[in-house]
């Protein structure tokens, strides 16, 4: 095994409903390495069951070239994990939460205490070192959380939609704090709703939908390979897609647009412009979110 | 999976769970440590003093002396019971704590089995607060009183385990006002607390000794209090250690069905 996480044919199953699919995928040493996808993806159970806290149904899985099902303790000892939901300890302060979960990893009482001053140093939140969690704002318990997944030093930071609910402010603070920490050496795997969160951050990413994997690249290629380098957005009307189908552009229409995906904007827009009039015309970039929808299509999962 | 009755791989990490709530306890010591010394004394004036009046003696003991022991006893019960139902609850439910705890190296066996150590510490504790008070009114008798220590333990320990069974089938907080109503508050009348177990019809009793935990260790605890030792007092401990031990590794194995998935 040469990756940090090696995972094939990985299945979950509750009772009839399967969550994940027999997926395989391999995260390597110091990368973000980012699972993207619909609510009910799988997403959230595949990091549970890297995170050792919820026991696979069939398939192997390795972490640190160790079986969770065998090796929980010693795994979990190299693990940060950022859930989803903030769990941080209410009857603690800032301080006493990173202390009190140092204990849990067996860590010393004076290195601990030194770690969590450096931790809520990292995360600025050094003021706040006494006060209670509950008095945090949404924005100051993920970072605390954040810091909490860090007291151990851990080899793989497991991140469960780190930056929800938060505003652009906090979200830019942790993003910048992911890159520190992976250039400090870490391994990251993330789950994100945020597309441009995943662009920006992850080195590689899979795009999952009902358990499955659907495609894995960089951020960069996914992009080119399934959406191409630009896109193209017209007003929706009859006489325009006439001239579409005319002109023999591919196309698709969402909603009141229709979106032309091309590697060359420049010569799309002069074909519409010279023989399609169109009343309002917009050209831009293809991102992450192009590929997204395009996978798996525009219908609501909840 | 995990069956009901597999015995529960326990770490020592178990004790940082124990200490963590041990902090909690003792931050908040004021609080704590006010209700069962004001127990000890509400019990001592009300049924002491108040019924005590009209009943001077049970079995030629003075009645104050006579239900000492059951306030000790019905205390352990109650500090570990609700420790383990809604204190646990709260802290598994509301809280997230588990969660939490089990994504560093601690297993979900761990964090059980620290949350039962601790419901009984607080038993323990308790009874370290009600023992002074009952002593200064000369209602025990000590030094042999001070086994009243060791006992809330394994008596704590047994009602934690109960308790940790009903939290890890309680579909919602609410429903744990169940037990209390249906098991624990007639438990505490009909163990042999404030009357003799003699008293009860002769099927009664053989079910009070069957079923209701706390007849052992309200019985355990007089024999100590008065003092009054007899042989007996190995058959109650026996009963108390063979169903603690039975539901310690269910208790916890719930708790796994439940959390685990």
């Amino acid at each position: 095994m040469t990756g940090i996480i090696e995972a094939r044919n990985l299945r979950k199953t509750y009772g009839d409903l399967v969550a994940v699919d027999g997926i395989s995928f391999s995260v390597k040493k110091g990368e973000v390495f980012g699972f993207l996808g619909p609510n009910g993806a799988g997403k959230t159970t595949t990091m549970k069951m890297i995170a050792c806290v919820s026991p696979r149904s069939s398939g192997v899985l390795s972490v640190f070239g160790m079986d969770p099902d065998t090796q929980p303790a010693e795994i979990k000892q190299r693990l940060g994990v950022v859930p989803q939901e903030t769990n941080l300890d209410p009857d603690f302060t800032c301080f006493g939460n990173l202390f009190t979960y140092s204990g849990y990893f067996d860590i010393p009482a004076p290195a601990a205490k030194k770690r969590s001053d450096k931790l809520l140093e990292f995360v600025q939140l050094q003021e706040k070192r006494d006060v209670e969690v509950e008095k945090l704002s949404g924005g100051m318990k993920r970072r605390l959380i954040l810091a909490r997944a860090l007291v151990n030093n851990p080899d793989l930071l497991i991140l469960d939609e780190p930056t929800i609910g938060l505003d652009p402010q906090a979200r830019h603070l942790i993003w910048e704090k992911l890159k520190t920490l992976q250039a400090q050496g870490n391994t990251i795997v993330l789950t994100t709703h945020y597309l441009d969160e995943a662009a920006r951050l992850c080195d590689r990413l899979v795009i999952m939908d009902k358990g499955t994997i659907l495609v894995e690249g960089t951020p960069a290629d996914l992009v080119k390979q399934y959406v191409g380098d630009e896109i193209v957005e017209v007003d929706k009307s009859a006489e325009m897609l006439a001239c579409l189908v005319a002109h023999d552009i591919p196309h698709e229409v969402t909603g009141d647009t229709i979106q032309i995906a091309t590697d060359s904007s420049r010569e799309i827009a002069k074909i519409l412009l010279d023989s399609c009039q169109p009343k309002k015309m917009l050209t831009r970039l293809a991102t992450l979110e192009d590929v997204f929808l395009k996978l798996t299509g525009r219908t609501l999962r909840d | 999976m995990t069956h009901l009755f597999s015995l529960p791989p326990v770490s020592v990490r178990a004790g940082r769970v124990w200490y963590r709530n041990l902090v909690v306890f003792v931050r908040t010591w004021k609080v704590n440590f006010f209700p069962p010394f004001v127990d000890a004394l509400l019990y001592l004036f009300a049924i002491g003093m108040g019924l005590g009046t009209y009943i001077k003696e049970v079995d030629g003991i003075p009645y104050i002396n006579f239900i000492a022991p059951a306030i000790l006893a019905i205390s352990v019960m109650n500090s570990a019971f609700f420790e383990c139902t809604y204190g646990s609850y709260v802290r598994m439910y509301y809280q997230k704590s588990f969660d939490a705890m089990i994504a560093t190296p601690l297993s979900i066996e761990d964090v059980i089995a620290g949350e039962l150590l601790w419901g009984a510490t607080r038993s323990v504790l308790y009874v370290a607060v009600m023992l002074p008070v009952l002593a200064a009114f000369g209602v025990i008798s000590l030094p042999l009183a001070l086994l009243a220590l060791p006992l809330a333990f394994l008596g704590g320990l047994m009602f934690a385990a109960i308790g940790m069974c009903f939290t890890a089938i309680t579909p919602g907080i609410d429903t744990l006002n169940y037990p209390m109503f249906l098991f624990i508050t007639p438990m505490m009348l009909f163990s042999g607390t404030f009357f003799p177990l003699s008293l009860l019809p002769e099927a009664f009793q053989y079910i009070a000794l069957a079923l209701l935990p706390l007849t052992h260790v309200v019985a355990i605890m007089r024999m100590l209090t008065l003092p009054a030792l007899s042989w007996t007092i190995l058959l109650h401990l026996a009963w108390i250690v063979a169903v603690t031990a039975i539901l310690w590794v269910i208790s916890i194995n719930l708790m796994k069905k439940r959390l685990i998935t």
